[in-house]
Parts: C-alpha cells; sequence; structure tokens
C-alpha cells in the first residue's frame, strides 16, 4: 500500500486510489491509472460522458470488481480485501435500483437489511419504516415493487443504501428517472446527508446538478481522469465571456476589439469575446465603448460553469460518449 | 479472523486523518437464510412446480384407480408389466403410491425442479441486478454461496416431501391402508411402513443434491437465469440418456443419477446398503466437486450485472 501524502491526510481522505486501472477480459481499457482522491465530508461530483468508466471505477471502490493494477482505499481500508468491514458504512446506489418485483418495496428493503450481518435483526423492521419514510414511500410500501413508477424505484433503491447510518454514500446517477420535483427531493436529501456528516459520492452525467449540490468534482473521460478539485477551482479554470448588451452591435464589436477583446461575436444585440488580459480592468473597456458613443445597456462577466470548464478540459461536447 | 487482522495492521501503516472503518461486529444470525427461504418460496415458479410436482401422484392414483376398478383384481405383488417400481401393489395397499410416485418423480420431474431452482440461484439474482446489492449490503460471497446451497438442499426436501404427502393422501383415499409386504416378501406393519417411506424420502432428498450443488455451479458461470436452468436441464437429460447406453457402463457408475433408484433397496428385509450408500457416496462427491468449484468461481468473479 503506497503512502498518502501528508496533504492528504491533513484533510482526511474517504476514498483514495492509486494508478487504479481495470482492463476487461475483452482487452477493453475501462479505467486506466485513476488517481482519485475524496476528502472526508465532502459532496464529491463523479462526472463524465456514459462510457467514460465511472460505473466500473464505483464497482471496483465496492469490491464488486477486481482491479487489473493499482489500488483503491476506502474509509482507510483497502478494497476489494476488506469489503466486510467497509462496507456496513457504506450506501450505495450502483446503475439504477435493483429490485424483487414480486415483494413489496418494504419486503425488497428487509430482504437487503438482512443480507447486512452487522444489522441487528431485533430492530430490522423499525429501520426499515424509517428508510422508506425518509424517501417518502411510507404510503406505497406495500405495493409490489414491479407496480412502482421509475422514480419510485429509485427512491426504493436510495431507502436501501440508507438503511443504517452511513460513513459514505455512494450514488450512481441518483436522479435517473426522476421528475423535477424528483429531482429537487434527492438534491435536498444529499444536502441534508452532508450536514450530517456523511461523505457523498455522486456520479452524474448532468452537469448542472453537480454544480447545485457538490463542493467537490472529478472529470472523467475515456477511462482517464482529466481533472479533480474544489468546484469553484474547477469553474475559475474557464474564463468567463465579456457579455454586452447594446442597440450599436457593430461599433461595439470593432471598440472592443481595439480594447484586446479576442474571439467577438455578435448576435443580435449581444456582443460576446474573450475579456483582455487579466490585469486590464474591465470598468476601462466599458469607458472606452461610451466614449465611443455606444449606448451601452449592459455590461458584464458571464460566470463559466462547470459545462464550460469541462469543455475547455476536453475539447468537445459533454455528451459524446468516450 | 486473520482477514481482519491483516487489514487492521495496513489500515495502522497508512491511516490517513480519516479514522479507518472499524472492524465491524458481525452478528451470526440465520437472517440471510430465512429470507432466502422465504423469497425463494414466495415465488410463483417455486410454487408452480411443487403444484407440478403434488399432480404427478394424483395422475398415477388415479390411472390406477380407473385401470383396476373394472378387472376389480390387481396384480398382486413383484407382478410384472411396465411402470415405475411398486405400481402393481398400490391396489392392495395405498402407502405404495408413495414409493410409485417417487420412483416415477426421481429421474426427471425432481431434478429438473431442482434444476431450476438451483440454476437461478445465483445467475437469476445477477440477471435482476440484485446481486451486487446483496453484495454490497454486504452479503459476502461465500456466506451468499452457502445460503443458496443450503436454500435449493431445502427445497430438494421440500420437494420430495410434497410428493410423499401428496401421494399418501391420495393413496389413502382411493386405496386401502394397513400391513405390507416388502420386495423381500416379509410383512411389515403400517407404523413401520410409515418411517420406511420417510426415510425414502429423506434418501430421495439426499439423492439429488450432486444435481444441486452442480445447478449452482452452473449459475455462477453466467448472468442469465433462464440460461443456467437450460443448462442445468440439459446436463440432466444428457446424463439420464446416456445412463441408458450400456456400451458406456465403465463410466456409468460415476453419473449422479446412477444409483438414484436404489431408494427401492429400503424396502427389503433386511434392507440391502450397498447401492444406497455408493448413491449418497456419489452425491458427496458431486456436492464436494462442484461446490468447491462454484466458490473458487463466485468468489473470483466480477460482478458486472
Amino acid at each position: 500500500m503506497e503512502e498518502l501524502s501528508a496533504a492528504e491526510r491533513d484533510t482526511g481522505t474517504v476514498i483514495a486510489t492509486r494508478a487504479l486501472t481495470k482492463r476487461f477480459r475483452g482487452g477493453q481499457l475501462a479505467v486506466d491509472g485513476l488517481d482519485l482522491t475524496v476528502p472526508e465530508g465532502s459532496v464529491f461530483g463523479f462526472l463524465g460522458p456514459n462510457g467514460s468508466g465511472k460505473t466500473t471505477t464505483i464497482r471496483m471502490l465496492m469490491g464488486l470488481i477486481e482491479p487489473t493494477s493499482g489500488s483503491a482505499q476506502v474509509l482507510g481500508r483497502a478494497m476489494p480485501r476488506s469489503t466486510r468491514d467497509v462496507l456496513p458504512h457504506v450506501g450505495a446506489l450502483i446503475e439504477g435500483p435493483a429490485l424483487y418485483g414480486f415483494l413489496s418495496g418494504r419486503d425488497n428493503l428487509l430482504r437487503y437489511d438482512a443480507a447486512d450481518p452487522t444489522a441487528d435483526p431485533r430492530t430490522r423492521r423499525t429501520r426499515v419504516a424509517a428508510a422508506l419514510d425518509r424517501v417518502g414511500l411510507t404510503a406505497a410500501a406495500g405495493k409490489k415493487a414491479r407496480a412502482y413508477s421509475l422514480g419510485m424505484k429509485q427512491r426504493l433503491g436510495l431507502a436501501a443504501a440508507l438503511l443504517q447510518p452511513r460513513r459514505l454514500l455512494v450514488l450512481d446517477e441518483p436522479t435517473n428517472g426522476l421528475d423535477p420535483q424528483g429531482m429537487r427531493e434527492i438534491r435536498a436529501l444529499v444536502r441534508e446527508l452532508a450536514s450530517d456528516g456523511a461523505t457523498v459520492f455522486l456520479s452524474s452525467h448532468l452537469l448542472d446538478e453537480i454544480e447545485q449540490v457538490c463542493t467537490h468534482a472529478a472529470v472523467m473521460a475515456r477511462g482517464r481522469l482529466i481533472t479533480q478539485g474544489p468546484v469553484a477551482e474547477l469553474a475559475a479554470g474557464a474564463r468567463g465571456r465579456l457579455v454586452v448588451t447594446t442597440p450599436d452591435p457593430g461599433d461595439a464589436a470593432r471598440v472592443l476589439k481595439e480594447q484586446g477583446v479576442s474571439d467577438v461575436v455578435v448576435t443580435d444585440d449581444r456582443v460576446t469575446g474573450e475579456p483582455p488580459d487579466a490585469d486590464r480592468d474591465l470598468s476601462e473597456v466599458n469607458a472606452a465603448l461610451v466614449a465611443a458613443g455606444v449606448r451601452v445597456r449592459g455590461f458584464g462577466l458571464e460566470r463559466a460553469s462547470l459545462e464550460d470548464a469541462f469543455v475547455a478540459l476536453t475539447g468537445e461536447g459533454f455528451d459524446v460518449a468516450g | 479472523m486473520s482477514q481482519a487482522d491483516e487489514t487492521a495492521v495496513l489500515a495502522t501503516r497508512s491511516a490517513p486523518a480519516a479514522p479507518p472503518a472499524p472492524a465491524v461486529r458481525r452478528l451470526w444470525t440465520l437472517g440471510l437464510f430465512r429470507s432466502e427461504l422465504t423469497t425463494t418460496f414466495r415465488r410463483w415458479r417455486t410454487l408452480a412446480l411443487l403444484g407440478v410436482l403434488a399432480g404427478v401422484p394424483v395422475l398415477v392414483g388415479i390411472a390406477v384407480k380407473i385401470e383396476t376398478s373394472d378387472g376389480g383384481v390387481g396384480r398382486g405383488g413383484g407382478g410384472g408389466g411396465a411402470g415405475p417400481a411398486f405400481i402393481a401393489q398400490i391396489t392392495n395397499n395405498g402407502l405404495f403410491l408413495v414409493f410409485t410416485s417417487l420412483a416415477a418423480t426421481l429421474p426427471f420431474f425432481l431434478p429438473m425442479a431442482i434444476g431450476v431452482i438451483a440454476g437461478d440461484a445465483i445467475a437469476g439474482e445477477a440477471n435482476a441486478g440484485t446481486l451486487r446489492y446483496l453484495l454490497v449490503a454486504p452479503a459476502g460471497r461465500t456466506r451468499l454461496l452457502l445460503t443458496k446451497y443450503a436454500t435449493t438442499m431445502a427445497f430438494c426436501l421440500v420437494a420430495t416431501l410434497v410428493v410423499a404427502v401428496s401421494a399418501l393422501t391420495v393413496g389413502a383415499l382411493l386405496f386401502p391402508l394397513g400391513e405390507l409386504t416388502t420386495i423381500s416378501g416379509t410383512r411389515i406393519g403400517m407404523g413401520e411402513g410409515l418411517l420406511r417411506a420417510l426415510l425414502i424420502a429423506l434418501v430421495v432428498a439426499a439423492s439429488l443434491t450432486g444435481v444441486a450443488a452442480l445447478g449452482l455451479f452452473v449459475s455462477t458461470l453466467t448472468n442469465s437465469g433462464i440460461a443456467a436452468m437450460a443448462t442445468t436441464v440439459g446436463l440432466l437429460i444428457t446424463v439420464q440418456i446416456l445412463d441408458q447406453i450400456p456400451q458406456l457402463h465403465a463410466i456409468q457408475p460415476y453419473f449422479f443419477s446412477h444409483y438414484w433408484l436404489s431408494f427401492a433397496d429400503l424396502m427389503r428385509e433386511p434392507v440391502y446398503w450397498d447401492d444406497l450408500t455408493r448413491n449418497l457416496g456419489i452425491q458427496a462427491v458431486y456436492a464436494a466437486v462442484f461446490g468447491s468449484a462454484a466458490w473458487a468461481r463466485f468468489t473470483a468473479k466480477d460482478i458486472t450485472a
């Protein structure tokens, strides 16, 4: 086992992988030399297009798949060797919920709870009832799971992950199949879990979802880790664009070019461009516009989104499968 | 647990600030086994299989009743004629319907039902995706496999008892009960007859443990429950056919089904144990070999479903 660096020791690391690699028997390299560090207490967004290796990584972290090489530590212990000690502290939703259709929602949870050797059978029903309540399924608990909608199945899967107090929650695409109201509820739940002190590892291909709830993020593409860090830093890596709203777009574009703004694009009354060097005060650019007689209706920097950051990092659209 | 000690040492050596997961206290309960039993027996498929098995003695009983009602006279003990063992004796004593029904279902119906349950054990969970959630619960691979095998064995016993009880009920309704004649010609009382019937049912259930282990092994090879069931039942049919080909007599004693019908020897006076023990020995060997193979395969398998 490699030693963790001092910085990681200070912050506390819940998931740490070193050169984690998985090559499937067909020769396909699903995960390639992954060095992932998930700080304790973070809501960690794990981003990447479909097929980028997110789920294979999660399966290796959960001890379902043996890495070809490299190592993975979860809660300070090596996986997959320590599954029996680590996994009782981990709640997981992997690649969507999987249920016994012929059992009721409640019986599904009773079965998953019975599978956990650390779960006390005497308090099983209480735990199941609390988990059902937490995801808002109490009323539908007696219904057969096959009659559930996709959103209800997703909630039941979440309830299974929440049967015990967990130190780490691994949620793979938790809002899949939910309506906007359901998505909001899940995000609220994630924030609530995080405020209770749990670390939440959230994979998604929805950038705005990550941006809304996550404190940290990592981006994967084609099995490799492209970047990781606090969300604010990642978004800051991509610079915002200068936006000028004006009834005189032609003049404005000319003046902006003179002022060192590059990549100027005119669409109707909006003129956008890459702002000049960081040390140049943008108020001077605005003054120059006004001095040239350009009527300015709006002037400002459009904040870079994580999506901009992603495009800047990969040089491609987000939904391209790796 | 040397494994737990080892990981504890490792965790100390490279401990990050986040305290490593404490070694958890495992409760040795039968919770998973109970859950597995109720899950298995609440499936419509399981109930349908048991229903078919319960129907066989009814059909045999009615057929025998119709055939003998006009002639009026049974053919008597040991009489010739086709059909499963003991069929000629049913009209004299309803208890023989138990032996006949077990002899009729053991070559195919019973092992086929076991093949379905065993084949579906792991592959069916993989197919439904529930396997990954059981394993991250964490059920533990060895524990889950043992639970699955124990449940399959429990099903062997239940299936055999369903046939036996159904046959006993039908036999009592349609035919007289009372003293019976053993294969050796001696007569035993009804009480001892019932005891022998129970013993035979247990031996028949034990005869199925080899198929159960084979089915469980096949089940660890694929993520398709249907494929695992079909393969297990296919193997069963193949072995049954090969067991009928005289040129293969050299290898036939090693087939799991070769000594199945030896349970009839329990109806001899005194009991003839040679084939019975051979049968149970073969079942133990199959259970050990395929059980180990299933364990080796399942504990090293990448769960991608």
